[in-house]
């Protein structure tokens, strides 16, 4: 699958991107379902306390997902 | 009920936190009952509402899903009811319920409803807050869209029910329902021929059978094996396309939502979250305030519940002794007095604790405050094998680990939800609280240590932590075990905080409780009543002429009447076959520092473990003094001699070893029988039954050989 340089789990709390693609066909079919589709818009919100979940806002509410997850995001930014 | 006319069946479905359980006790009240879906053992929660054509109908209560395609046992349970278009239990109309705040990701369960040609209806729920986020829809453009009836509800205060009823019995018509995805060409053939050949009634339908093949077990196996076949045949993969088939459906909601959207939501309204959570996942406060919660649930359990349990606890003693007192003397009513009242007062003593401990949960969950708990245990979780997700468990162990065990089945991944299960019943539940109690106030002194904190306090809540650590331990281990690589999610949504709606509370509290007194009620009861018979009867004679060898033994010992009954009681126990069973097994618990009357309490306490007091106060011939008068039966313990050695029977080390045994042994048939339920077969039970001994035993073993 297509996608950018850079993914979900490297971005900064606040920081906006545009969901490009996915890393893994597996966890695509999952963070599809939940409303993390190709070219919506995603916030990285906040990690927990020791870094791991992730906390992101997609299609309009808030999704938590674990690093590892959050890697198989690809975003354009 | 008189009416031979079928009730018709209306299933809702919807996301997690869509507002489902508020609409079903909207719908039900409290005719709702739990039953089992058939063929499967996971429950059905169904209850029968009132139409306005004065019909009834049956509600179906189904888990929350985001897709039709399932990721946990609760979601193959939808999948199979909404595949399932031929049988008893196939619903009439499907209530698709959706968050009015968020159509986008409600909709995609929504098409695939439409798409397998179940009558759906779409109930718009918190219309309130996406008027406040500046929301509105076109309704009638929906609808018509749709092909299906839209009913904006609040189903928090009930608003739109009544339009919602209405919509339920309207006659429905399928076919104009919109047909929003097609089959991929790969699949028409494959689709065609199962249509064709098992009389699948839909397209959508027919491919997922295709797609689902762990979803089937409604089919006979013959035509289980006929699916088999045709996908073979045209080499069709299951789950190939379902990304595609997710894209595709989302641009058609897309396009559909740029339609019916009159103003979108400007999103301030959730404000209040975000500074809500700055605060509860912070690194420190987070941490701090989920502990304090902890604390808090522990000792409302501890401290509110002992006064409805003494009551009811003091109600089933009068009772018992009032029918002993009544009853005509005979095997019936001993039966009734001893067995079956005691056993029935032996589940209801923990309803109290149940329904604290589940109104806690209940209202974390209302709030969305549990999704954030396990947010933030996930990783700690994790280390150990776990998910974050078996907190919740973890947490239901210290009231019951019945009810604890039912609750793993959100956890997805197979791994992680098995040693759950295996790991919950060693936290300390609410049946062994009464004999820490006693042997904590027979071996620790209740003195204060640094001036503040009680000695038998901390001894207590070392007991819990030492089960805690233990189960954290234990699920360490079986990590490194079990050999199972599967992916293990943690892709869950963060909902909007909310404040409790407290009618839910207490259907929850309702619900669970029930769950419980069934489930562990039938295992106690049955167990009850076999002790009875094991305690009650002996080999040969000796339990029937109990009276007058005690008579003619003490003759000279000038007892009271009461003495002379207690130590009838005491004769009567040790030459039953309980009794006979415990001296068999002294010799395998000697090295533990017990003797045979222990041994019987250990046998008894299979039932329930609380057991082990009445036990020990019958043994000690207190029988006669009310049960839970512990003071009594501590002094009756403490004066008990080893005749081995001349000193007291419960020394420190007797004591920290039966502590020990009672934290780690299984002895719960209920919880075995649940676990065997939860896990489809004999070979986890098992294994659970044989570690947790062993680490009973051995612990014990250990405790007493270095204290003595």
């Amino acid at each position: 699958m297509a996608g950018g340089n850079k993914s979900v789990a490297e971005m900064k709390p606040g920081e906006i991107g545009i969901v490009a693609g996915f890393t893994d066909d597996h966890l695509s079919v999952k963070l599809m379902e939940m409303g993390c589709l190709p070219g919506s818009s995603v916030r990285f919100n906040f990690t927990a306390p020791f870094g791991d979940p992730v906390c992101i806002s997609i299609s309009g509410y808030e999704l938590s997902l674990r690093v590892e997850e959050a890697s198989a995001i690809r975003i354009l930014n | 009920m008189t009416t031979t006319t079928r009730l018709s069946k209306i299933a809702l479905v919807g996301n997690p936190n869509s507002g489902k359980s508020s609409l079903f006790n909207h719908l039900t009240g409290l005719n709702q009952k739990i039953g089992n879906f058939p063929g499967v053992t996971v429950e059905k929660k169904t209850g029968v509402s009132p139409m306005p054509d004065g019909s009834m109908a049956e509600i179906i209560d189904l888990p929350g899903i985001y897709s039709i395609y399932p990721r946990s046992l609760d979601e193959q349970i939808v999948a199979e009811v909404l595949l399932d278009h031929h049988s008893t239990s196939t619903p009439d109309k499907v209530v698709v319920i959706v968050d009015g705040t968020n159509l986008k990701r409600g909709f995609l369960l929504l098409t695939q409803i439409v798409d397998l040609g179940l009558p759906a209806i779409l109930a718009l729920n918190m219309m309130d807050l996406a008027a406040k986020a500046g929301i509105s829809y076109d309704f009638n453009t929906l609808s018509k869209k749709l092909g299906v009836p839209v009913v904006p509800i609040n189903a928090r205060n009930g608003v739109g029910i009544e339009e919602l009823k209405k919509a339920i019995v309207n006659p429905s018509n399928v076919d104009l329902q919109a047909k929003i995805f097609n089959v991929w060409k790969e699949a028409t053939n494959p689709v065609k021929e199962l249509r064709a050949q098992l009389g699948v009634d839909n397209d959508y339908e027919a491919y997922q059978f295709l797609e689902q093949p762990g979803s089937l077990k409604f089919l006979s196996k013959d035509k289980q094996d006929q699916v088999s076949v045709i996908r073979n045949a045209h080499q069709f993969f299951p789950g190939k396309f379902q990304g595609a088939e997710t894209i595709q459906r989302y641009s058609y909601i897309q396009d559909l939502l740029n339609e019916i959207t009159l103003k979108s939501s400007d999103n301030t309204w959730k404000k209040n979250s975000t500074i809500l959570d700055k605060i509860l996942l912070h690194k420190v406060w987070g941490y701090f305030i989920f502990f304090a919660l902890l604390f808090l649930i522990f000792q409302s359990i501890f401290a509110w519940a002992t006064v409805p349990m003494d009551l009811i606890d003091g109600m089933f003693a009068s009772i018992s002794s009032y029918l002993e007192s009544v009853l005509p003397e005979g095997v019936l009513s001993s039966l009734i007095a001893e067995g079956i009242i005691p056993g029935i007062g032996g589940i209801m003593i923990f309803i109290p604790q149940i329904a604290i401990l589940f109104a806690f949960i209940s209202i974390l969950e209302e709030t969305g405050y549990m999704a954030r708990v396990v947010f933030l245990m996930d990783k700690i979780m994790r280390k150990f094998g776990l998910n974050g997700k078996s907190v919740v468990p973890l947490m239901s162990g210290v009231a019951c680990a019945i009810p604890a065990i039912m609750a793993t089945r959100t956890i997805d991944n197979w791994k992680e939800r098995t040693i759950t299960i295996l790991v919950t019943p060693l936290m300390s539940c609410s049946a062994r609280l009464p004999v820490f109690t006693i042997l904590i106030a027979l071996i620790v002194p209740d003195q204060k240590a640094l001036g503040f904190f009680n000695l038998q306090g901390l001894a207590l809540m070392g007991m819990y932590l030492l089960g805690f650590v233990f189960a954290l331990l234990s699920a360490w281990v079986m990590k490194l075990l079990i050999r199972v690589k599967e992916r293990s999610y943690l892709i869950m949504e963060l909902p909007t905080y909310r404040i409790p709606k407290w009618s839910n509370v207490g259907y929850t509290i309702l619900e669970k409780t029930k769950a419980f007194v069934f489930e562990a009620g039938k295992v106690i009861m049955a167990i009850s009543v076999i002790l009875w018979v094991l305690a009650s009867y002996g080999p040969g004679d000796a339990v029937k002429n109990a009276r007058a060898k005690v008579i003619e033994e003490s003759k000279n010992l000038r007892l009271t009447e009461e003495g002379l009954e207690d130590r009838i009681a005491a004769y009567k126990l040790e030459h039953s076959y309980a009794g006979v069973i415990g001296k068999a097994i002294e010799p395998v618990i000697k090295p533990l520092g017990y003797d045979w009357k222990i041994g019987i309490a250990l046998i008894t306490s299979f039932a329930a473990r609380e057991v082990f007091v009445g036990t020990m106060a019958t043994i000690y011939s207190i029988g006669s003094v009310d049960a839970e008068d512990s003071s009594t039966i501590k002094e009756r313990m403490k004066a008990e001699i080893n005749p081995e050695t001349g000193q007291e029977r419960f020394t420190p080390a007797v004591g920290f070893s039966l502590l020990v045994f009672y934290t780690f042994a299984m002895q719960c048939m209920s919880t075995i029988a649940v676990v065997y339920r939860e896990t489809k077969g004999w070979k986890w039970p098992m294994i659970q039954l044989t570690y947790m001994t062993l680490l009973a035993y051995i612990s014990a073993f250990i405790v007493f050989q270095v204290m003595s």
